[in-house]
């Protein structure tokens, strides 16, 4: 057994752990503490695999500003730890653990026809190449690849995280009073069948 | 070098426990936990491919996931918040109607 077995052991066991933790816990807080330790461990994983830059872009986008984002979410609800009183769905809890031991075994059963895969050949480490685009993993490789041949899915995420900005900030907003004292006066001329004079209304309304 | 089979089976028992936690936790918050989990368990099998097929695609799809999940998990936690202003609840079992 090497090194690399032991290590992968490791991160593993205890990113099995943290998962478990993500899903038993009842406080949202220890359920985001897993889920870090669960997202630190794959990030050491992505390691051994010669992803440096996802392994940093794990700890700096995910750890730091997802989870932060989760956190200060968490904090600002200010929730209440008494626990669920309606429990209609309780049945799920019994439905999940044979779905959990067949998607596991079905799984199982796919990953054990990979193994005819052959270790890849080593990379040579990056500093002792004069182009760095032909390794694995570094900034380089990835930087060519996401500017040539996936530059339309790259801008369309550019565009898709634009919408997010505006959507989350248009949900979140509180409304303002004259706003609400307008569309309450818009639904009560609906609703005396007065026809509407201004289409702004109408839209405010909606 | 660590088996390609080894990472698979990881990533499959990551996304299993995801799809479990969908399953059983009723708290919003936790639910959206539960899926960046699944989200993460097949990144690390796309990041195994990468390496084991030398080949970048993979991390470079890795990349795209992350962006995705950042966007997805402003605007759900936003949305949560508007949930939370108007329901007081954290329940999914309560918010089962989509207007307010």
């Amino acid at each position: 057994m090497e090194f690399a077995h032991i290590l992968f052991l490791a991160l593993a066991s205890l990113a099995v752990v943290a998962a478990f933790n993500v899903i038993l816990q009842r406080n949202p807080i220890y359920n985001a503490i897993g889920l870090i330790t669960v997202l630190c461990c794959l990030a050491a994983l992505f390691l051994t695999l010669n992803a440096q830059f996802i392994s940093a872009m794990q700890i700096i986008v995910y750890a730091g500003a997802i989870m932060v984002l989760f956190v200060f979410v968490i904090m600002l609800l200010n929730i209440r730890s008494e626990e669920s009183v309606t429990d209609r769905q309780k049945y799920l809890k019994w439905l999940a653990a044979p779905l959990f031991l067949a998607l596991l075994g079905e799984v199982i059963a796919v990953v054990r026809h990979v193994e005819r895969f052959q270790p890849p050949a080593p990379l040579p480490s990056a500093n002792t190449m004069n182009n760095p685009e032909a390794v694995l993993g570094t900034v380089e490789s990835i930087a060519h690849g996401m500017f040539t041949d996936y530059v339309l899915p790259f801008e369309a995420t550019s565009v898709l995280i634009l919408m997010a900005i505006v959507g989350s900030m248009l949900l979140a907003r509180r409304e303002k009073k004259e706003d609400i004292e307008r569309i309450e006066q818009a639904l009560a001329a609906q609703e005396a069948e007065q026809p509407i004079v201004e289409d702004s209304e109408e839209e405010v309304a909606a | 070098m660590v088996p390609l089979s080894w990472y698979l089976a990881l990533s499959a028992v990551l996304f299993t426990i995801g799809v479990v936690g969908v399953l059983i936790q009723r708290n919003v918050i936790a639910l959206f936990m539960c899926i960046e989990l699944m989200l993460n368990a097949v990144n690390l099998s796309l990041v195994a491919f990468s390496r084991f097929h030398n080949d970048v695609t993979g991390q470079l799809f890795v990349f795209i996931v992350m962006a995705v999940a950042a966007a997805e998990a402003a605007v759900g936690l936003a949305i949560i918040i508007s949930l939370f202003r108007n329901r007081e609840t954290l329940n999914v079992d309560e918010a089962d109607l989509l207007k307010l």
